[in-house]
């Protein structure tokens, strides 16, 4: 922008956006620092006393905290790792010529358009149930004794359905990046010599390395919050098996109806999720410039 | 060695037919160009040639042995693609260490071999930067450097200057013509432009909607084109052709006769009217409307002073005529 005058005007402009989002964000967040620093609980109304920093004390020694910060970075890399791995795996496929093509996009593209709690409950009634599910009489066909996925190994199964839930998305950013890769190039590692495998190593991977990164931030960002799917499933345990820094938020405010431990958990939670970035950014923000 | 043989090559992609039977020896050292207009399968038999598509029909041998089903790997020819092709990610260094690497060529002859080529191809100062670092012709240079650590049996490649400046592709013209004589390797060159063809070639195989027109040394067809197509496409500025009464009186149905072999003289038997001019400095070339004969483009020295309108007379040289039949033959 050339002038004083058309500068101050598009400050104006753009100021009404900027103050609204701001207070969209800002006021909740002032809010729960607030509630976070009072004694407030939900049953017993009329009660409510500056409390300091005694919640967030609570909230770090409550027997649920550790275990619920091991689950949530165990569930955010477990899905990271198998949509990652997955993704790339399905885009090479998916990039291959082939009959049906558009029909087959489509249908691996499909399950991210269904509702976190709708897959959940999908996945918990007519497949992993031990008693009518899919995989029991998978199991019992080859005579094997059905495994009651929610009871003993809780998290993995939670893990699985979210991963199957972003594996689309990571499939579908990988894929594009896939169909920009230069076929020349290609062209010319074969004349060089290099076999399938080499070409995916040293063309394919780093060219890929940049949507990677995107499906690693954007899914970060949403693995921090998954909450459906622990809530129809697992409800968090057996005890605090499949309890994440989320669903345990939830569990203090909603079920115990201590909003002030709460809010506490959600600064903490918000906290965290500001780490995982500022690590995330540090590691692999740099193959996003340039 | 690399000796090149095609037999009755053919390729069609889905029922359409792109290359009708070629038959070509290409002889070691040789420095062949294929030339032709866009569309002409130039690019599609180089591909052949390389492996990066399977003929249809037909045998390419190399030094004698059928390579016709062998992978482009396996058959000992090194490309040079129009858009480089270069790995983005590695640095030069890198790029042309791969096919070395690929090889499974020890590290420190690896070495040795990526300096050698740095410094016939002028790349030592930028061996470590990456290829989106480098200008065009850098790039360029790099892709031959990838090309040559092989030492293959022939260099293929495929309008390698066609994404350079003027200037820079005189300079990368000789730069490649001059490579050809140190490495005495086989190349075969696609081209769509004649200037390179002539410039660069040993040999120049002219192609044209997927058939082979002519194949000789530029002079040969510069000289004696065998049909229209050739002689249309051959030289610049491009020859006149003239067809009609003047034509018949020659025995022809198209008389040809190329801009330079035209003079501008007084008393010549082609009275005409100048129309456009264009003034290089070394040489003009007029556009002149001849009565009878039509338009005919002529190569005049440098200084003429001829302006739009004025009248002139044209003395083609008798023996420069090329006549060609109805169904376009020379004759």
């Amino acid at each position: 922008m050339a002038t004083q005058a058309s500068r101050i005007t598009g400050r104006l402009m753009l100021s009404p956006a900027v103050i609204l989002l701001l207070l969209w964000m800002i006021v909740p967040l002032a809010m729960t620092i607030y509630f976070s620093l009072l004694r407030f609980n939900l049953l017993m109304p009329g009660t409510e006393a500056f409390a300091g920093f005694e919640n967030y004390q609570y909230f770090f020694t409550d027997p649920s905290f550790w275990p619920a910060l091991a689950n949530t970075l165990t569930l955010l890399l477990g899905v990271l790792a198998i949509t990652v791995v997955g993704g790339i795996g399905l885009a090479v496929l998916l990039d291959q010529p082939m009959w049906g093509q558009g029909i087959v996009r489509i249908l691996v593209i499909a399950p991210f358009f269904v509702m976190p709690s709708v897959s959940a409950l999908v996945w918990k009634n007519m497949l992993m149930n031990p008693v009518n599910g899919l995989f029991a009489a998978l199991a019992r066909g080859l005579g094997l004794t059905p495994v009651d996925f929610f009871a003993d190994v809780p998290l993995a199964s939670i893990i699985v359905i979210v991963a199957w839930q972003w594996l689309p998305f990571a499939t579908l950013i990988l894929l594009t990046a896939m169909q920009s890769l230069d076929q020349e190039q290609m062209e010319a590692a074969e004349m060089d010599g290099a076999g399938w495998f080499w070409r995916f190593l040293h063309l394919t991977l780093p060219h890929l390395t940049r949507a990677i990164t995107v499906v690693v931030l954007i899914q970060t960002i949403f693995l921090l919050s998954v909450f459906a799917e622990i809530l129809v499933t697992t409800n968090g345990g057996p005890g605090t098996a499949s309890t994440t820094l989320t669903f345990l938020v939830y569990m203090q405010s909603m079920l115990q109806f201590d909003v002030g431990l709460g809010s506490a958990g959600g600064i903490v939670a918000v906290i965290l999720a500001n780490i995982v970035a500022v690590f995330l950014m540090r590691m692999i923000g740099k193959n996003l410039e340039g | 060695m690399g000796e090149i043989a095609l037999s009755q090559v053919k390729k069609s992609f889905g029922g359409v037919s792109i290359i009708q039977g070629i038959d070509l020896t290409i002889a070691d050292g040789e420095f062949v160009v294929f030339v032709g207009p866009s569309g002409c399968g130039k690019s599609t038999l180089l591909r052949l040639i390389a492996g990066l598509e399977d003929a249809s029909s037909g045998t390419i041998a190399i030094d004698g042995r059928d390579a016709t089903r062998l992978p482009p790997a396996r058959r000992g020819l090194a490309m040079v693609f129009q858009s480089y092709a270069l790995y983005p990610h590695m640095s030069v260094r890198k790029n042309i260490a791969f096919p070395l690497r690929m090889a499974g060529v020890p590290k420190a002859e690896q070495e040795r071999k990526v300096e050698a080529a740095a410094k016939i191809l002028n790349l030592v100062p930028y061996l470590d930067r990456r290829p989106g670092q480098l200008s065009g012709g850098q790039r360029q240079r790099v892709a031959i450097g990838r090309a040559i650590v092989r030492e293959p049996a022939a260099f293929l490649f495929d309008e390698p200057l066609s994404n350079l400046d003027a200037a820079l592709r005189v300079s990368m013209r000789q730069e490649i013509s001059e490579l050809h004589q140190t490495l005495k390797t086989t190349m075969i060159y696609v081209t769509h432009d004649q200037v390179e063809a002539m410039t660069m070639a040993d040999k120049i195989v002219v192609l044209n909607a997927g058939r082979i027109e002519q194949v000789g040394s530029p002079i040969d067809l510069y000289r004696s084109p065998v049909n229209l197509f050739v002689a249309g496409f051959i030289g610049s500025p491009k020859m006149n052709f003239i067809e009609g009464a003047e034509a018949a009186r020659h025995g022809a149905h198209t008389l040809g006769i190329r801009p330079e072999h035209i003079a501008v003289a007084e008393g010549g038997p082609w009275k005409g009217v100048v129309g456009i001019s264009e003034h290089l400095g070394s040489d003009t070339f007029l556009k002149v409307e001849v009565a009878g004969v039509g338009t005919v483009n002529v190569r005049a020295g440098g200084e003429v002073a001829l302006r739009y309108g004025d009248a002139v007379a044209l003395a083609p040289q008798a023996d420069k005529f090329h006549r060609f039949d109805a169904t376009g033959k020379a004759l």
